[in-house]
């Protein structure tokens, strides 16, 4: 680890946007051979993009490149693709498994690197046609299982292996590359349990000594603080702190993860830091709630809202905080009970929902949230439309309902006011607007519902500052001038303090915890890492 | 980052030629050339225009019977043969049960119409399975339904002696005249006829009439859920839309109206044709709206107007004008071109929408 040489890995004021929308600044990290660093962050604090330039992925070229320079061993370089990067030594291992189900691990580590022995066919019709030498391959892969420290079967089939060896094989396939010098592993440890993540981190630290460069990305501080000489914590597209792990601690760490430093900014100092409304009416109650959701799956949440408050749902990406409303609003499959009102609520069906007064803006805006190829005044006036039967006209005694294209004008026209939704018209498709637009238009869809309790997912994410504070800004309103009970889940804890009542932390897919709005980072941190799995 | 857009009025010629379509802008040409060419040539000119209108009415229902299942995003209906087999069950029982004349076309549709429902409620169920693949699958619904029907055809105990083969006295004949039963049926209805040029108003009527209806359905509360699902099924779910219902509901009208488009063209073509007949039924319907200016998720009655009307402009123009030019037959090559052409072309456009 000598310092006169030049680095391994070096990137230098590293600048990304997406389509105006920066999410790196200025990033600047330098990695020494036989380093392990510790990349930690929230959920869209850039982490995932920065490994994507390193390793040269098709779609950062695709959305407009990057500024700044990598620098590998002191020589600039570009990646025009992963197997450029892989070329140059770099490996990774990603979250979902790269492997061939019905392949043996050996098979799988040396995958497309097969060592092959020349056969008569080959000889004549050239080397595609080399047998593969199956004795050196398995040598090949053995000696990648015994480099990463970990026992693992090289001869069983991927398809009948527990998690935590399919982890264990893509590691071992990019030691296996006698290039490798610097290895990034990207939240390996979520799938394993206890005792293979400390096999892990034994071989992480195996790897170190034999001169391998490791990036660790992970959500469990623990492991870093174990495992890592450095931790860089990265927030809102900036590297906010680079410090040797030695010198700090799993609650300032944390801190720096979610807190700007705005613990005591004027919306918070207004804000009790002890919880005032516990004798408020329990207006919904969530009882042993699971939601089967890819990704954000939840296991067991017991949850109460009060009347009238905002509650925050947080937590880190993939705990579940997504799952909770796309469950209870029928969108996913999901167990458990959900009382509002005092009654029962039905769930796996969006309809009885709806009709029950709740009302969902999902995270999911283009997926979800419109009809990108139809009107503003379609997409304002649909849903109320087909639950309240508003905006339609009847005729022939009821017997038809016609759509009111008079009144779907006029409250289209209402929100667009009220909301500030720069567009051309109602008439405009609701995939022409911006980001930002098209999220007043999903929260105009629900206002135009009349809701009694409305869920709001996500309603910042991928929208710029300006419009992001004219949303919460709506939420606020409707909540204060209709008495609209509001549950809003959001990835950015900073935005929950500064208009939610109280926060619920997700982890695990439990709730880990609920606080009052003014509790401090550090006490949300540790909730949010509290169950991690 | 907000910017508003400024639609000036070049941008609004570009995108009006943009979304009318190089190949229908193509076709309307060629067809505009035909209809010139014609007297030049020395074809009959009004007694085109006549046979081109006679076309329009034959076929322009079953062109109508496309739109619910694009508006409900299921697709172009390639299973439109299974529609014109129940139509072609209402045909045969009807006449089998002695009806004549007029009523006999009344019988037809009334027979035809549960025969639609059923089978279109089962195609609907058997859509809503494979979400994504329907176009395919519809076109193997149609094919194989088609073949099942030849064996039935010869199967089932008709007794009518106007529709079985003459000697053996059982199985339907591959051709049966309708005369004495509902040829022209609706034509004759208020038929205008000056010199040459002959207008079938009733037929026309009686498409307006359906074509009246379909919009009408789709400014209704369920129609516009209907569209809401071809547009964004994820976003009707989330609204409280029950999905696999409405498709079901629009495969069942778009069957109905198939049967019924089948009796309005043999009423006007004067027999009913039965076996392989209906196997080649879809393509020119699925061209004709494709023509007129409808994608795989978007169609409206003026894209069944407009494509019904250039596609048989071009089927019946080019027969005539052709032969007069070149003598030889060009006019199949050309409605295999125009036809299965646009089919493809649509088909690549699909992502594009």
């Amino acid at each position: 680890m000598s310092k006169d040489q030049a680095p391994l890995l070096e990137m230098k004021n590293i600048k990304k946007d997406f389509f105006g929308n920066q999410v790196l600044v200025d990033i600047n990290i330098t990695l020494h051979a036989g380093e392990v660093l510790g990349l930690v962050g929230e959920n869209g604090a850039g982490k995932s993009t920065l490994m994507k330039i390193l390793f040269g992925m098709e779609e950062i070229r695709d959305t407009g490149g990057y500024g700044g320079d990598v620098l590998i061993n002191g020589e600039k370089v570009n990646f025009q693709s992963p197997f450029d990067a892989l070329a140059a030594g770099l490996g990774m291992v990603h979250q979902e498994f790269s492997l061939i189900p019905g392949f043996t691990a050996a098979e799988n580590i040396v995958l497309n690197r097969e060592p092959t022995k020349k056969s008569v066919v080959s000889e004549v019709f050239g080397q595609r046609l080399n047998i593969l030498d199956r004795k050196k391959l398995n040598e090949e892969a053995v000696a990648a299982i015994d480099k990463m420290g970990v026992k693992i079967d090289d001869q069983m089939v991927i398809s009948e292996m527990p998690v935590g060896h399919k982890q264990f094989t893509e590691i071992a396939r990019e030691l296996s590359n006698d290039k490798l010098k610097l290895l990034i592993l990207d939240e390996p440890t979520a799938v394993l349990t206890e005792k293979e993540a400390i096999a892990l981190l034994d071989s992480i630290k195996g790897m170190a000594s034999r001169g391998i460069a490791v990036i660790f990305i992970t959500h469990r501080l623990q492991e870093i603080m174990e495992v890592c000489n450095r931790i860089v914590v990265m927030r809102d597209g900036h590297v906010v702190q680079d410090v040797p792990s030695s010198e700090t601690s799993i609650p300032e760490v944390t801190r720096w993860m979610v807190g700007r430093s705005v613990d005591n900014t004027a919306a918070n100092a207004k804000k009790a830091v002890k919880d005032e409304g516990a004798d408020k009416e329990i207006v919904m109650s969530i009882r042993k709630l699971w939601v089967d959701m890819p990704g954000e799956t939840v296991r067991n949440v017991n949850l109460d809202v009060r009347k009238g408050e905002i509650l925050g749902i947080g937590g880190l990406a993939g705990q579940g905080k997504l799952g909770i409303p796309n469950g209870i609003m029928g969108l996913y499959e999901a167990g458990g009970q959900v009382t509002f009102m005092g009654k029962n609520i039905p769930l796996n069906s969006p309809r009885r929902c709806l009709d029950s007064k709740l009302a969902f803006v999902s995270e999911d805006r283009r997926g979800v949230g419109l009809l990108l190829d139809e009107t503003l005044g379609w997409n304002i006036a649909f849903p109320a439309m087909q639950i309240n039967n508003k905006f339609l006209k009847k005729y022939l005694g009821g017997l038809v309902t016609w759509r009111d294209e008079e009144a779907i004008k006029n409250v289209t026209e209402y929100y667009i006011d009220l909301l500030q939704i720069k567009c051309t018209g109602h008439k405009q498709k609701a995939r022409e607007l911006s980001g930002g637009n098209q999220q007043k238009i999903c929260l105009a869809k629900t206002f135009a519902l009349e809701p009694e309790f409305l869920f709001v997912s996500e309603p910042t994410r991928g929208i710029d500052v300006g419009a992001k504070a004219l949303v919460l800004e709506a939420l606020r309103k409707f909540n204060h001038d209709s008495g609209v009970t509001v549950v809003m889940i959001s990835s950015e804890l900073e935005e929950l303090r500064m208009i939610c009542d109280r926060i619920a932390i997700v982890s695990g897919g439990r709730i880990a915890g609920i606080k009052p709005a003014a509790a401090s980072s550090e006490e949300f941190g540790e909730l949010m890492v509290s169950m991690v799995k | 980052m907000e910017e508003t857009k400024t639609i000036t009025f070049t941008d609004k010629i570009k995108g009006w030629a943009h979304s009318f379509g190089l190949p229908r802008l193509i076709i309307a040409g060629f067809l505009l050339v035909l209809f010139i060419a014609a007297p030049i040539v020395g074809a009959d000119f009004w007694m085109q225009v006549t046979n081109t209108i006679n076309r329009f009415s034959w076929n322009a229902i079953m062109v109508l019977a496309m739109v619910p299942m694009v508006h409900s995003g299921c697709g172009l209906n390639f299973g439109l043969p299974l529609g014109i087999i129940s139509g072609l069950l209402g045909a045969t029982l009807s006449i089998e049960f002695g009806f004549h004349g007029f009523m006999s076309f009344v019988m037809a549709i009334i027979i035809a119409t549960p025969f639609a429902i059923i089978f279109g409620w089962i195609y609907g169920q058997l859509l809503n399975k494979i979400k994504g693949g329907e176009m395919m699958i519809a076109t193997y619904v149609g094919f194989s339904s088609v073949s099942f029907m030849c064996m039935m055809w010869l199967l089932l105990p008709y007794k009518s002696p106007n529709m079985v083969w003459g000697l053996a006295g059982k199985g339907l004949r591959t051709t049966i005249s309708l005369e004495g039963y509902y040829d022209k049926a609706l034509a004759n209805i208020l038929q205008i006829n000056i010199g040459k040029l002959s207008i079938p108003t009733g037929a026309i009527l009686f498409f307006a009439l359906l074509a009246f209806l379909m919009w009408a359905f789709l400014h209704t509360k369920t129609g516009t859920a209907m569209t809401a699902v071809g547009s964004n099924p994820v976003f009707a779910k989330a609204a409280g839309i029950n999905i696999d219902r409405t498709r079901t509901l629009s495969v069942i009208i778009s069957t109905w109206l198939a049967a019924i488009g089948i009796l309005v063209y043999e009423q006007g073509f004067g027999f009913i044709q039965l076996y392989m007949a209906p196997f080649y039924m879809a393509m020119p319907a699925v061209s004709a709206i494709l023509i007129g200016g409808a994608s795989v998720n978007k169609a409206s009655i003026t894209n069944v107007i407009i494509g019904t009307i250039l596609f048989q402009g071009i089927v019946t123009m080019t027969p005539t004008v052709m032969n007069n030019m070149v003598h030889m037959d060009m006019s199949e090559v050309i409605r295999m071109i125009a036809s299965n052409g646009m089919i493809l072309y649509a088909l690549t456009r699909k992502s594009e929408a």
